[in-house]
């Protein structure tokens, strides 16, 4: 009597839709209210938002088709019971969200340089892009094709850094900060462990000195200490300058997180390296940084996505990033009180950038396997 | 992501050498004005980017008696902070970032205010609900505060001096004391009178606050320039005064063609027609005729800027000229 007996289904409160219910919103009374609880909220808030921000929003036209030119027409202004967010103010005024003060007829310039970050950055991001190698030729290429893109030379008329603005200097300084520190950071992160008590002092002397003052002292320093030192009648640009004490802090800052990734790996694999014979950079290049570095991503991602918000602190030395856009289109008396409408654009410009970024480190995170998972490989 | 290392490249500009700023100015080509990076009516960019404001026009109204031509200006936006090392470094030639004339700034800074091209002072903004009409009646009265500021103080020793009490709620920033006042949080919000009236304009109803009448301390804006450059602070000091001087004389942009003729001394010396002032100070000789041409007379750029015909709302008060109960006064034009 050895029939086979068909297996049975799973119990209906434990498969389904019921059944996820049950495990993840309702498995206790405590959770039960809770989830009740935050679903009563979510009730309350999602249709709000959602009739504030686009079904009552105006976007270019108020409810009497009038196109909007200032607040006094905005429909929230009219009538404050129902009129929603008045986007006008954003419309009107994309073009300085995006570019600042960049000349219009040379906007050309920003746009392509967009769109060759583009290709210089997704081949870099994805190792399964085809004709990759070419590409990453071009990504070496492309810091200096964009500085005198943007900033003018070679022919093409010169436009000062006073007159970028907007997400254009929000951009400049997270990329460069980003990317310059990077490599800063390997280097400092090696240098603070190193042998040679010279090379070593001075990098934790930077990395802990840098560490241990805020950002706006840095911007500060290299906005308004910097140009007393210099001789008279020589001007570093100011968006140089901040980008100097960016790229600074981010790279100390990258420096530890790299070397909290070279901490992890176990001396076993330095002793391997050494004795097939590989030299100190073989052995850092091939060995231990691949591995340092994948254990990171999530701190450097992290570290990043904090430097791309922090690039918002350079409107206390001046120079006007997306938000400084947007607070100056708020002192302007045509668009004034819209506050509610300027701020959340910005968030959602901010939004886009930063969780991108950290979707793509989840991406990187399950290609690598970078949870450390003994034998499951 | 990968870099833009590029802008890390230094931008050496020209040595200047010792000649003075008008040179600079002259030979540079434009003129470089430090402004605020946004204040309603004083300097804000507007939808197209041009930059305006009684601040921005100030700088205007320089480039013009330089070189004749309102765009030849590039605004450097500063902050509270950034203002001073940023003129002393010599980045910019000027500011006209609505700062208060005192005299640590003016002496112990090595700065040299050169005008005042705004009367203001800090006041009381109340909802017109209180039923209140001065800032005597306030005792016992909510009062968002600024911290660490002179208002805070200017605040203390008015209450004190008229015998009354308040509450203090102190708030970090502007925006945040108006959502307070909004919110009902404080019965007064007290700040410069300049931004308690753009905070009145960006209420969802204006006319249901108010501005109470009593101006408590004296702060009077202006440009300013480097100290030791007499030649230059010279140039943007009858810049401005040559504003406040066509007013006084009723010329305007629209009639300053016709007051070539006029018969008026006065107005003859200052469109250039008579006497070489435009010689004396290295500017050709029609150059307070293009201020007001371009720019307009004081009353033209205050009355498009903050004027009562603004969202701003502001009344002259003692903004306006001497002859008509203000304190706005200048030197004679001879």
């Amino acid at each position: 009597m050895n029939e086979i007996i068909e297996s049975r289904k799973p119990p209906v409160a434990t498969t389904g839709i019921l059944g996820w219910l049950r495990a993840n919103l309702f498995s206790n009374w405590v959770n039960s209210i809770i989830s009740l609880f935050v679903l009563y909220i979510l009730i309350q808030f999602i249709p709000w938002i959602l009739n504030w921000t686009i079904f009552a929003a105006d976007f270019k036209y108020n409810f009497n088709g009038e196109e909007i030119i200032d607040r006094t027409m905005c429909s929230r202004v009219l009538d404050p019971e129902n009129g929603g967010a008045c986007w006008a103010i954003i419309y009107v005024r994309f073009y300085q969200f995006m570019y600042g003060f960049y000349p219009r007829e040379e906007v050309w310039r920003v746009n392509l340089s967009y769109i060759m970050l583009a290709v210089a950055v997704v081949p870099l991001l994805f190792d399964d892009f085809p004709f990759r190698k070419h590409f990453l030729k071009f990504t070496y290429a492309f810091p200096i094709i964009a500085f005198f893109l943007l900033n003018g030379g070679l022919g093409l008329q010169e436009v000062s850094t006073n007159k970028w603005g907007g997400l254009l200097v929000t951009l400049v300084l997270g990329c460069t900060g980003i990317a310059l520190a990077f490599p800063l950071g390997i280097i400092l992160a090696l240098g603070r462990r190193s042998n040679l008590p010279v090379i070593s002092m001075m990098c934790t002397l930077f990395i802990e000195f840098i560490r241990g003052v805020p950002l706006i002292t840095l911007l500060f320093f290299g906005m308004v200490m910097l140009p007393l030192f210099l001789p008279e009648g020589i001007n570093m640009d100011g968006l140089a300058r901040v980008l100097v004490a960016v790229t600074l802090f981010q790279s100390a800052y990258m420096a530890e997180v790299i070397r909290g990734g070279l901490q992890a790996i176990p001396q076993g694999q330095y002793e391997a390296a050494r004795s097939i014979g590989l030299s100190y950079w073989q052995m850092n290049m091939k060995i231990v940084l691949p591995q340092a570095i994948r254990i990171s991503i999530p701190s450097i991602v992290n570290t990043s996505i904090g430097l791309f918000k922090d690039t918002t602190l350079v409107i206390i030395v001046g120079l006007l990033d997306l938000l400084g856009i947007g607070r100056g289109a708020l002192a302007d008396t045509t668009w004034l009180g819209l506050a509610y409408e300027v701020y959340f654009f910005v968030a959602l410009v901010f939004f886009i950038f930063t969780f991108a970024m950290s979707r793509y480190s989840l991406y990187l995170e399950k290609k690598l396997k970078t949870g450390i998972n003994i034998g499951a490989d | 992501m990968k870099k833009l290392l590029s802008i890390l490249a230094v931008s050496v500009f020209a040595f200047s050498a010792n000649a003075g700023t008008l040179d600079d100015v002259k030979n540079r080509g434009f003129l470089k004005c430090g402004v605020t990076t946004g204040l309603a009516g004083f300097a804000a960019p507007d939808d197209s980017g041009e930059w305006t404001g009684l601040d921005a026009d100030m700088c205007r109204a320089v480039a013009v008696a330089v070189f004749g031509d309102r765009s030849k200006v590039e605004f450097i936006t500063t902050t509270g902070k950034s203002r001073f090392p940023t003129l002393a470094s010599g980045e910019v030639d000027m500011l006209a970032r609505n700062t208060t004339w005192t005299i640590s700034r003016d002496v112990n800074l090595g700065f040299e205010f050169v005008g005042v091209n705004f009367y203001d002072g800090q006041g009381f903004m109340i909802p017109s609900s209180l039923g209140v009409s001065s800032a005597t009646e306030l005792d016992g009265a909510t009062v968002c505060i600024q911290t660490g500021t002179t208002t805070e103080l200017n605040l203390a020793d008015f209450f004190r001096l008229n015998g009354l009490s308040y509450e203090a709620l102190p708030i970090e920033t502007n925006d945040e004391g108006k959502e307070n006042l909004f919110a009902g949080r404080c019965d007064v919000y007290t700040t410069d009178a300049s931004g308690l009236s753009s905070t009145r304009a960006a209420a969802a109803d204006p006319s249901k606050w108010l501005v109470l009448p009593e101006i408590i301390s004296k702060e009077p804006l202006g440009p300013l320039v480097r100290h030791g450059d007499h030649q230059w602070g010279d140039v943007v000091r009858w810049s401005l005064n040559a504003m406040i001087i066509a007013e006084e004389l009723g010329v305007t942009s629209e009639n300053v063609d016709a007051s070539k003729s006029s018969n008026i001394p006065e107005v003859l010396r200052l469109l250039g027609v008579e006497g070489s002032y435009g010689e004396m100070l290295e500017l050709s000789s029609d150059w307070a005729y293009q201020i007001i041409k371009q720019i307009g007379n004081y009353s033209e750029s205050y009355e498009a800027n903050v004027g009562p015909d603004t969202p701003l709302e502001i009344g002259r008060g003692l903004n306006a000229l001497w002859t008509q109960g203000g304190i706005l006064y200048a030197p004679p034009f001879r």
